[in-house]
């Protein structure tokens, strides 16, 4: 018999977050400059899955990433089933800044994606003595909605499914079957009206427009790195965020969607690697 | 595209058996050409054109003969490569019982894909 057993070790946390106690699972692989990865919306963790497996990377990072509270192993807090579920700016700011603070991350490297390529620039403007630097992923200060989101929480349709099909398109054409059918995986097993609840953030609370000319790249440098294949954060949609913020750098990424880091693990690394190195150097 | 649509489903087990449980009758309009695509437990049982102007169905996904041709590209050009893309560009309408359709959205997306295996004929 052969095993494989992976350098990831998963743990759970209790820590309260705005008043509130949270029951929070993370993953974490490496040693070294704490880079602290935000997934998507509706997903969890798991996206940074072969981040946390990539030597090169945990050589000279310790990658951590945790699942926000609804997602994955983290369980929702105690009361849940008289809430709906919305994702604000300010919730999400200080869920990041309380998990950062728990885990006592020294001037840690943000990476998010998606809604949490959108959160790093909120907090590269409001947190920029904090961060060593911040990558977004698919980032960009707004997506106006695009579709009726009560679809993706209705009791007679499958969340799990419409959640899936939703993004199956997301994700590039050109993406390993494994990598696109496991990062739709992650998304069919989100709870209930999760996903929709984060795109409150994504697409109506979470205008983050006003602060970008303040964001002093300077103090916390800037990474802006979008898929080509991403019809939601659009690659225009990056560059024109970037234009407003002086000192960030973009990268477009040919042939990737909206799951980067998950959907193409090995293109994604190669766009990544020289942010990685400038950062470490 | 439309021609082969049955034989694509049909052929595909894994598709059929995702569908299983999808009984529709989905208007599919490409330019100004419709066809009535009769999806029953997951096959295509038939594709009807529409006649005379006259046309009962479900749901309908409506795009232009350029929107599909690209589409049905075996490697589309970024947003012109998912359903949902075309929506957002304005060049893809769905229409009808859309709970219906978005309930089998999956499915759906999978195989109005399916022409894009035959490479050379868009």
């Amino acid at each position: 018999m052969s095993v494989a057993i992976e350098p990831i070790t998963g743990r759970y946390m209790q820590v309260d977050i705005h008043g509130r106690p949270h029951r929070l699972y993370w993953e974490e692989a490496g040693s070294g400059i704490p880079l602290l990865c935000l997934h998507t919306a509706g997903s969890d963790g798991r996206q940074y899955r072969a981040l946390m497996n990539d030597p090169a990377v945990t050589d000279r990072f310790r990658v951590i990433a945790f699942d926000m509270p609804w997602h994955g192993k983290s369980s929702p807090p105690e009361g849940w089933q008289d809430e709906e579920y919305l994702l604000t700016t300010d919730g999400y700011v200080d869920l990041i800044m309380s998990v950062s603070r728990a885990l006592e991350l020294d001037r840690p490297v943000v990476m998010g994606c998606s809604i949490g390529g959108r959160v790093v620039l909120e907090l590269a403007w409001r947190h920029a003595a904090h961060f060593r630097a911040a990558i977004g992923l698919q980032s960009s200060a707004f997506v106006q909605r695009y579709f009726d989101l009560a679809y993706l929480h209705k009791p007679h349709i499958h969340g799990g499914e419409v959640c899936a099909a939703y993004c199956y398109g997301l994700v590039g054409p050109g993406a390993p079957a494994r990598h696109r059918w496991e990062t739709l995986w992650h998304y069919m097993q989100g709870g209930p009206g999760v996903f929709k609840g984060d795109l409150h953030f994504y697409s109506i609370d979470g205008d983050v427009s006003k602060s970008l000319a303040e964001i002093d790249t300077a103090r916390c440098p800037l990474y802006l790195l979008t898929g080509e294949y991403d019809y939601s954060c659009t690659p225009e949609a990056t560059r024109a965020t970037a234009a407003h913020i002086p000192g960030a750098e973009v990268t477009i990424m040919e042939g990737l969607g909206h799951f980067p880091m998950s959907e193409d693990p090995e293109k994604f690394r190669g766009y990544l690697a020289p942010v990685l190195d400038r950062i470490a150097s | 595209m439309i021609e082969h649509l049955q034989e694509l489903v049909n052929g595909n087990p894994a598709l059929v058996h995702r569908g299983r449980w999808t009984n529709a009758d989905m208007l599919l309009e490409v330019g100004d050409r419709g066809h009535v695509v009769a999806i029953r437990q997951g096959r295509i049982e038939a594709v009807r054109p529409v006649e005379m102007n006259v046309s009962k169905w479900h749901f309908a996904i409506r795009a232009s003969t350029e929107a599909w041709a690209e589409f049905w590209q075996p490697m589309p050009k970024p947003r012109h490569h998912d359903l949902i893309a075309l929506i957002r560009e304005g060049k893809m309408r769905f229409e009808g019982d859309l709970d219906l359709l978005m309930a089998n959205l999956l499915y759906l997306k999978l195989v109005l894909e399916a022409p894009r295996k035959l490479e050379g004929t868009a």
